[in-house]
């Protein structure tokens, strides 16, 4: 059904296939607002969550998204694992594969690992985040809201605003929004942009006010207070003033946008606890519509029957 | 590959001989004599002599490699003079320069002498290039004198740059004494930080850090500005970048300035692109850089900027290289698929013609290294290798001759391949 057999990133992702995923990611919306949420598509299927990172959403929302479609989960994290002792990468994807199971959604520190794991296992994997490279679920996600809100991607214009260097967030999205036909300001602190980034497409901004007089809407990401101790941005007081989507900002602006956050946030930092919460929000959608496109992304990458 | 003892008497008999010294190139045979060369031109065989039909072949210097990691002492599991040296004999390679980041680093005359004495015996000769600084920490300049008396050919800290520019001063200063190449692997570290990988539109979509090419070319720029100030030689190792060729070139306008320069197979071959795979060997220091970098590399051959071939052969563990791309360390083997891969690209795909690539992997490397040119002098040590250099090939596992396979070039097809490498007594044919 779909024409690649993992789902590694989406940088040259065939733009039929996320819309088939989006699509059938609707259909398992409905299902979540039922009051049995449990569905039999992939009974038999047994999926790993091999997390080499911490993460508490995104493996909740895999975990619920496997447990819905009646697969059997088993988590394994980096905390408790062999890798303290010593074990390599290929061995554990090795040994994990050798239980005789189906797919493996991985996170990892390093770019390109889930392309490598390809290399040392069978199963089907999805990448759940590889470090600074790619995080497709999560683009997935945010472009069935922003279909959810607006009708279709394609013409939607969207800002990305924060930290563009070091965010598998802000990479998936422009490949994926790009893909669909929408058009990307990225904008933030100088020196989170990395360079030659408009060769993916995109136009570079330092002027949040004009991004948001322009922008449909605009994805938040989450600052990371590491990033200023070594001198990436100076304090949050000036990122605030320059990047943060406050409360006066917006109504400066007088204008409505759609505000998307990837999570966590830093309420008070880079989005005002009012706006978080606030109707141009739709920050708890993304999280229902994430266990909708996880759930439709192993529907389909396992084969599952309706 | 087969390595045996030479004969008492070698004809290499109908061979394209090619002196890289005079430039000529012309049908003759070499007879070899006790492993030296007896005479060169047309030799009626003498009875009973080995004859190795050199028809439709060249026949020329053995290959020369200022540069390359043999991991002896201290990781013999990566490479060991031994391995190293077969390596070298599948290259073509009769001579290769050894670089000190070994553990413990050769940083003083004993462990230079340990190098000459494991490898006398070896087919290949083997020279130790000393540490710039002292356990190459980049603090106190190291006992050059010294070892430059056991044997050291030139000084380099290589893997790990020289940071402080008052150290690098006073070792170019002090190696006047010895007139040796001080050879720094130019890449200011803190400009570096953590990159691992070309900084560029690429390394933006893999969203690995990078190393922008200023990184090389700040320090060349500081280096080429001291040794001019001192007055010392200078080579430059592994050039990547076009910024690193301006600044040589533009040096290269003072002509009393030793200044030579290398580059490596693997920065003419690959360009970033290629990281697009995460093949953890395609990590190397300086890295593969952006095809704009790769063509300036090319130019800089053809205008003489740049001097000589290198290959940095840098050996690692598959269990090293089989970690995730963060943890691999840089560093790839080059000397097997050497000529090959520069004989491609530059001959085959640039329009350099079979003598200039010739002259860059045997007479250009000497001469800064500063050893024997005149190879085809009677009484001269056969060292020689026999290339069929139109022939097309696939590089494969078959064709390592290291301990280690840490190769981006496996699956790639070459243009050219050594024959038979002649040296030290010992002939390998290569097969």
């Amino acid at each position: 059904m779909l024409q690649q057999k993992h789902l590694l990133g989406l940088e040259n992702y065939p733009a039929e296939d996320i819309q088939t995923i989006i699509d059938t990611a609707f259909e398992f919306r409905e299902v979540l607002e039922r009051p049995i949420k449990k569905v039999p598509s992939l009974q038999g299927k047994t999926v790993v969550n091999l997390f080499f990172e911490n993460s508490t959403r995104t493996r909740i929302s895999f975990e619920l998204a496997q447990k819905r479609l009646s697969a059997d989960t088993v988590n394994f994290s980096a905390s408790s694992s062999s890798l303290k002792k010593g074990e390599s990468f290929k061995d554990t994807a090795q040994n994990i594969e050798a239980m005789k199971i189906d797919a493996i959604v991985m996170r990892h520190p390093t770019p390109g690992s889930p392309l490598q794991l390809t290399k040392y296992v069978d199963a089907v994997v999805i990448n759940a985040g590889d470090g600074t490279h790619e995080h497709p679920t999560q683009a997935i996600l945010d472009m069935m809201s922003l279909q959810e809100r607006f009708g279709k991607v394609a013409g939607l214009k969207v800002g990305i605003i924060g930290d563009i260097s070091h965010s598998r967030v802000a990479r998936s999205d422009i490949f994926g929004l790009t893909s669909l036909g929408a058009e990307v300001t990225v904008c933030g602190p100088a020196t989170l942009i990395p360079p030659e980034i408009e060769g993916l497409g995109v136009t570079v901004s330092y002027d949040l006010d004009a991004v948001l007089e322009w922008a449909d809407a605009v994805n938040v990401l989450r600052i990371q207070r590491e990033r200023m101790g070594v001198g990436l941005f100076p304090s949050v007081r000036e990122y605030r003033s320059l990047f943060g989507i406050t409360v006066e900002r917006l109504e400066r602006i007088g204008k409505e946008v759609v505000i998307m956050h990837p999570g966590p946030m830093n309420r008070g930092v880079e989005i005002d606890s009012t706006v978080a919460d606030g109707d141009q929000a739709i920050i708890l959608d993304q999280v229902l519509n994430g266990v909708a496109s996880r759930m439709a992304i192993l529907f389909l990458l396992l084969g599952g029957k309706v | 590959m087969k390595i045996r003892t030479q004969a008492k008497q070698i004809v290499l008999k109908g061979g394209t001989l090619f002196d890289p010294l005079r430039q000529t190139l012309e049908t003759g045979d070499v007879f070899i004599q006790d492993g030296k060369i007896k005479a060169v031109g047309k030799i009626a065989g003498p009875e009973g002599a080995e004859i190795i039909d050199c028809t439709g072949l060249i026949v020329t210097h053995g290959f020369c490699d200022p540069h390359v990691h043999f991991r002896e002492p201290g990781r013999e599991d990566k490479e060991t003079l031994k391995t190293g040296a077969n390596a070298a004999l599948a290259g073509g390679f009769t001579r290769v320069c050894v670089m000190p980041n070994t553990d413990p680093p050769l940083d003083s005359p004993e462990s230079i002498r340990f190098v000459l004495e494991k490898s006398a015996e070896l087919p290949v000769h083997i020279h130790p290039i000393g540490a710039i600084t002292k356990g190459q920490l980049g603090r106190e300049i190291s006992e050059m004198g010294a070892m430059q008396f056991e044997g050291a050919v030139a000084f380099s800290d290589d893997g790990i740059p020289v940071a402080n520019g008052q150290v690098m001063r006073l070792a170019l200063e002090y190696s006047r004494m010895v007139g040796m190449p001080i050879i720094n692997h130019a890449e200011d570290p803190m400009i570096r930080n953590e990159g691992v990988m070309n900084e560029g539109i690429v390394s933006t979509r893999l969203g690995l850090p990078g190393n922008p090419d200023v990184a090389e070319s700040v320090m060349v720029h500081r280096d080429l500005e001291l040794a001019q100030l001192t007055n010392a030689k200078i080579h430059v190792p592994h050039v990547s970048t076009a910024k690193a060729v301006h600044h040589i070139r533009q040096f290269k306008n003072d002509t009393s300035l030793a200044l030579t320069a290398e580059v490596t197979p693997h920065h003419l071959y690959f360009i970033d692109e290629a990281l697009s795979s995460f093949n953890t060997n395609l990590k190397v220091a300086p890295p593969i850089r952006s095809e704009k970098d790769r063509l300036a590399l090319i130019e800089a051959v053809k205008d003489g900027t740049i001097d000589c071939i290198a290959t940095d052969h840098a050996p690692h563990t598959i269990e090293e290289k089989e970690a995730t791309f963060d943890l691999a360390p840089f560093g790839l083997i080059g000397l097997e698929s050497c000529f090959g891969a520069v004989n491609k690209i530059l001959g085959q795909q640039s329009g350099l013609s079979l003598k200039t690539i010739l002259t860059l992997l045997t007479l250009r490397p000497r001469k800064i290294m500063g050893f024997e040119t005149d190879l085809f002098a009677e009484g001269c040590e056969a060292e020689l290798v026999v290339l069929a250099a139109d022939e097309e090939w696939v590089f494969g596992e078959n064709d390592i001759f290291s301990r280690s396979r840490n190769t981006p070039f496996l699956g790639e097809t070459l243009v050219g391949k050594p024959r038979y490498t002649i040296a030290k007594g010992s002939v390998a044919e290569i097969g």
